[in-house]
């Protein structure tokens, strides 16, 4: 085995340019594939991540007969007293890390010259559901819970109407009794959760006062629960679904997403298979390139007694060093790639989707899993793509090929 | 001891529609030990033979028993194994590996036969000896002469202890004075093992070693005598 290595070694050596190349191109076939991996991976699971912390949740629980597409402020479709539904779905223990009362409502923002429809969020202030909002503020200050006057807007909001924190706007909000009403407010803060097309369209206010402008008394839409991570939820769905209320998780909340995730993840090996394909076909052509340069050496080793089977093995360690050669370039550049990706992520702008929590930079997230069924698969390619040649190398006749193939 | 049997032996080669027939009915015997020439012209049939013997080809018909058994229609694997057991070759063209150093080259039929690692290198030292090229051991075939290679071929075929050694054209391609240098090896080495060789070759220096020639013209033995050196 060692000799076969050794000669594999010296083999590759004697063409070191076009070994060299042959095991870039499967580094930078890794590579990309790292990097595509990492980036899907990201866009999914953070796409998803966002979606859950601002939108849905992982549970939200509902009246029974409300409707989550109309948001409907109907007293009998909101849920009564919902302080204390939240109050009991935290006693579930540590797993809940948020279960708090919303409310929402639709309204028109106006200021100056400038109005916009937005969704009214009526949130308990003091909540930790909120912190994706308290820490993306821009400037100002976050709504309190007795705050009459106050509100938050997002910045793609506040640029779009030409509002600044401490400026005055006008809400018009429709309200339970199928009427509107408006009144002015006050802008505490602006923030921005990196998603345009939510920060455009979703305005803050305390719940309290949300339930009053809106005339839905002590009611509220949905108690949003936030789990301690996403593999909680079928801990706790058992006990929300013994309560009385429609119970919804986030995978039928976002099932956009998971239908992203679920198309990602077959058009990816779609993706894989393109480059890895791309990337034999050159080590095929290296190898077959050696097979026809070697033909007379095959004929030697053939003729002092080597087996067809060891001669396959010979072209097997050759695109064996080929592989850990060219693995080692691309986890190095795959390395680098994928960081980049991480820290500093891919600027898409607005995605253009109302209510789909796409940030505006796509940040890679890689696996220790994806990173190593990865390098398996380009390993496993790699050896693969040798069979050919070795097939050629091992069927050759010792009298045909002492001959030079002739 | 009769080690080579070659009974009623054709060979043809078809290539396109045209048939050519390099062997038209060939039968001969070897005994153990023996130091025979096939000699002919270009064509007349002796590499064609000297590669039936060595089982690198199969016969279109007739039998070859090497050591009793009939090698005619072994399989490849099978050919393999006997040429890595019982033969060894020189080429005309050196025939060694180029990545390989002369002492790696004399150790890799070996290393095939899965001889151990102690036993090997006793081997390779003794042949590399008897071909006068210690000194040279860790040389690749590029930093050799060409008469240096051809020895390290032989060393190669002879570190084995095969029962023979069959040469094709073994000094076509050195000069006079390594030429001479190479027969003699091979003919020391021959009455010092008694090891059998056989070789091809249309040199009449090459002959005048030979105790016995074999004349090939046209696919057939025109005659079989003893060598020069016999007399």
């Amino acid at each position: 085995m060692l000799l076969l290595y050794k000669i594999a070694l010296r083999n590759l050596a004697r063409n070191r340019r076009r070994s060299f190349f042959s095991a870039l191109a499967l580094g930078m076939g890794l590579a990309l594939i790292l990097l595509i991996a990492a980036v899907i991976r990201g866009e999914t699971e953070g796409g998803l991540k966002s979606s859950i912390e601002l939108q849905s949740g992982h549970i939200q629980l509902h009246a029974p007969s409300y409707d989550p597409d109309k948001s409907s402020l109907a007293w009998e479709d909101l849920l009564e007293n919902p302080q204390a539904i939240a109050e009991r779905v935290a006693t579930l223990g540590p797993v809940i890390k948020a279960a708090t009362p919303r409310l929402y409502a639709s309204g028109i923002v106006t200021s100056s010259d400038h109005s916009l429809g937005v969704s009214i969020l009526g949130v308990d202030p003091g909540s930790p559901a909120n912190a994706p909002y308290q820490n993306g503020l821009v400037s100002g200050s976050f709504i309190t819970a007795d705050d009459r006057e106050g509100i938050v807007i997002g910045e793609a909001l506040a640029k779009k109407v030409d509002l600044r924190a401490g400026d005055k706007l006008n809400l018009l909000v429709n309200t339970s009794d199928g009427d509107v009403d408006q009144q002015n407010f006050v802008v505490r803060g602006i923030y921005t959760t990196h998603t345009p097309s939510l920060d455009e369209a979703v305005v803050l206010l305390p719940l309290a006062k949300t339930q009053a402008i809106a005339k839905t008394g002590e009611r509220a839409s949905s108690i949003f629960i936030l789990l301690s991570g996403n593999e909680q939820l079928a801990l706790v769905k058992p006990a929300l679904q013994a309560l009385p209320y429609q119970m919804r998780d986030y995978l039928e909340m976002n099932e956009l997403f998971v239908i992203l995730e679920q198309y990602a993840d077959s058009f990816m090996i779609f993706i894989y298979m393109i480059v890895l394909g791309v990337t034999a076909t050159v080590i095929i052509n290296t190898l077959v390139m050696a097979v026809f340069e070697r033909t007379r050496e095959i004929g030697i080793l053939s003729a002092i007694g080597m087996k067809g089977g060891r001669i396959m093995a010979l072209f097997f360690a050759e695109s064996s060093v080929l592989a850990v050669g060219g693995i080692v370039i691309g986890l190095a550049l795959g390395a680098v790639a994928v960081w980049y990706a991480t820290v500093y992520g891919f600027y898409i702008g607005d995605f253009g989707a109302t209510g789909f929590a796409m940030g505006e930079r796509i940040y890679a997230h890689m696996s220790a899993q994806d990173a190593i069924s990865l390098t398996v698969a380009a390993f496993i390619v790699t050896l693969l793509a040798a069979l050919y040649p070795a097939m050629v190398a091992a069927r050759m006749e010792p009298v045909v090929a002492l001959r030079g193939g002739k | 001891m009769e080690i080579i049997k070659i009974s009623n032996v054709t060979r043809t080669y078809k290539i396109g529609n045209v048939e050519t027939q390099a062997l038209r009915g060939v039968d001969l015997s070897i005994e153990s030990g023996e130091f025979t020439a096939l000699v002919g012209p270009s064509g007349s049939g002796k590499t064609t033979l000297l590669q039936l013997i060595g089982c690198l080809d199969q016969p279109t018909s007739g039998s070859i028993l090497i050591n009793g058994q009939d090698v005619s229609r072994f399989n490849r694997n099978q050919r393999a194994d006997i040429r890595k057991a019982t033969i060894g070759f020189i080429f005309q063209f050196f025939a060694l590996i180029p990545t390989l150093s002369a002492y790696e080259n004399i150790e890799m039929p070996l290393l095939l036969n899965g001889i151990g690692a102690a036993e090997r290198r006793e081997r390779v030292q003794k042949m590399i000896q008897a071909v006068d090229l210690a000194d040279r051991a860790r040389n690749r075939p590029d930093q050799l002469s060409g008469g240096q290679q051809q020895r390290v071929a032989i060393a190669r075929a002879l570190v084995t202890r095969p029962t023979m050694i069959l040469a094709d054209e073994p000094t076509a391609n050195l000069d006079t004075v390594n030429g001479k240098q190479v027969m003699d090896i091979m003919s020391r080495l021959n009455q010092e093992t008694g090891v059998t060789f056989i070789f091809a070759t249309h040199d009449p220096r090459v002959v005048s070693y030979a105790r016995r020639v074999v004349e090939l013209r046209d696919g057939l033995i025109l005659e079989n005598h003893a060598g020069a050196a016999a007399k």
